[in-house]
């Protein structure tokens, strides 16, 4: 088995600033493991500006973002990337499992960081009722079929939820040409930012419904129509309230949930309504050594601020080493 | 006359109050830092936005890659320019911050690479 000073899983904003701050912190043994072909994680699909308005000072978007810190991770020999590569396995000793094309890994590692990321949440989630024909995507996987493989899912979208991604698709939608139909929001208000909802649906005249929700999908081989319903402030369905929307394409934009199977196979201790670490202090488990930062700790709004506290990630993995010896 | 509207100059979305006259800005509130006042001014007397996509690669690592005006290029225009983003294809490595279509619709800017692809 082989053997590093620190293992981080995922590149993505928060793994590359651990990564990057490990090796300021004095680290020289690092691992950096990403599933994708490429360093990056999420940034990579979001191409819309917005991002570093705080950390840089300056308005990029994320490809350009991320870039600042693979340039920065490149640059470091004692940082070892290693791509398409699948961590599948984790101790509470920190011995890590991962695949990458035609191998299996285990590593012992004296600390762990992981910066998995969250994943979406589903329509089963939120308990959308109808038939489950094609054309109902989470707002992420959209985002990723049109701007990293080019492909437009739809061309007459209806959103449900207003989280962020949901309504940056909304625009994206436009921009290459689809109509969008509507965006439902169960709420009273909008769940992602208010600059959002203004350069991404007011700018377009997208109908926004707030106090509404999805009664119903129709749709035998591909999404045919929607109804909505109006809420009260229980959100109970009004009566005689529903409408309908004819649409080919559904996407659901509803939350983020932090990806946190394997420190929970290792052991530590999770809060299962939030899906995160319980822990005393921010990036940490109840495994000593054992670090989480990023969206996988808990969700955040703006990428500046993962960077930030997984800087801090880094010091503290850093620290845990130095502690031992 | 006073206008309601959102700064999205950054996440904070501060709500701005615009005192309008004939179609001009003359008194501004409810901003946090300056960028606020300049947001209300432009958004009130000639409404622009930073226009983001992405173009088609050809033969290249990526199948798409992401592009973005230099400069914010005037709200109504924003649907036409995206039409005519569109139809660009790159067949040749670039560089993120590399320039790949000049003078979009006339309005002296350009489009510019956000991310490398070889």
């Amino acid at each position: 088995m082989c053997e590093k000073d620190l293992v981080i899983v995922g590149a993505g904003p928060a793994g590359m600033a651990a990564a990057i701050s490990a090796y300021e912190s004095g680290v020289r043994d690092i691992l950096l493991l990403e599933r994708d072909q490429y360093l990056g994680g999420i940034l990579n699909q979001c191409i819309h500006t917005g991002f570093g308005l705080t950390y840089f000072k300056e308005n990029l978007t994320g490809p350009e973002y991320a870039h600042r810190f693979i340039k920065k991770i490149n640059a470091i020999k004692e940082i070892e990337v290693s791509l398409k590569s699948f961590a599948v396995h984790l101790t509470n000793e920190n011995v890590l499992t991962y695949i990458k094309p035609g191998a299996l890994e285990k590593i012992k590692a004296k600390a762990v960081i992981m910066a998995t990321g969250a994943r979406e949440r589903t329509r089963e989630m939120v308990h959308i009722p109808g038939t489950r024909p094609a054309g109902i995507f989470s707002a992420g996987l959209a985002q990723k079929l049109i701007n990293i493989e080019g492909l437009l899912p739809g061309r007459e979208v209806v959103i449900i939820g207003s989280g962020d991604i949901g309504l940056i698709m909304a625009r994206r939608f436009i921009l290459e040409g689809a109509k969008v139909k509507a965006v439902i929001e169960i709420q009273k208000q909008s769940r992602g930012l208010t600059r959002n909802v203004v350069q991404c649906v007011e700018d377009f005249g997208v109908p926004f419904y707030l106090s509404h929700r999805i009664a119903k999908i129709h749709g035998k081989n591909r999404v045919e129509k929607v109804d909505v319903v109006r809420v009260d402030e229980h959100l109970h369905e009004v009566a005689d309230s529903m409408f309908s929307i004819e649409c080919d394409t559904v996407l659901i934009s509803v939350g983020l949930i932090p990806e946190n199977e394997l420190i929970e196979m290792a052991g530590a201790v999770i809060d299962k309504k939030t899906n995160t670490p319980v822990a005393q202090e921010i990036n940490k488990t109840s495994i000593p050594g054992l670090f989480v930062c990023g969206n996988s700790f808990k969700i955040y709004d703006l990428v500046d601020s993962v960077s930030k506290d997984s800087i801090h990630a880094g010091y503290q993995a850093a620290e845990y080493i130095r502690g031992l010896g | 006359m006073i206008k309601k509207i959102t700064c999205i100059e950054c996440p904070q979305g501060c709500a701005l109050s615009v005192d309008i006259e004939n179609c001009r800005v003359v008194k501004v509130a409810g901003e946090k830092c300056p960028k606020g006042k300049d947001y209300a001014i432009s958004e009130v007397e000639n409404p622009q936005r930073i226009l983001t996509s992405a173009v088609i690669g050809v033969g290249l690592s990526l199948k798409m890659i992401p592009v973005r005006t230099d400069k914010p290029i005037p709200k109504e225009r924003i649907l036409e320019a995206a039409g005519e983003i569109r139809k660009i294809k790159v067949a040749r490595a670039v560089k993120s911050g590399e320039i790949i279509a000049t003078n979009i619709l006339g309005l002296r800017v350009n489009l510019i690479v956000t991310r490398d692809c070889s």
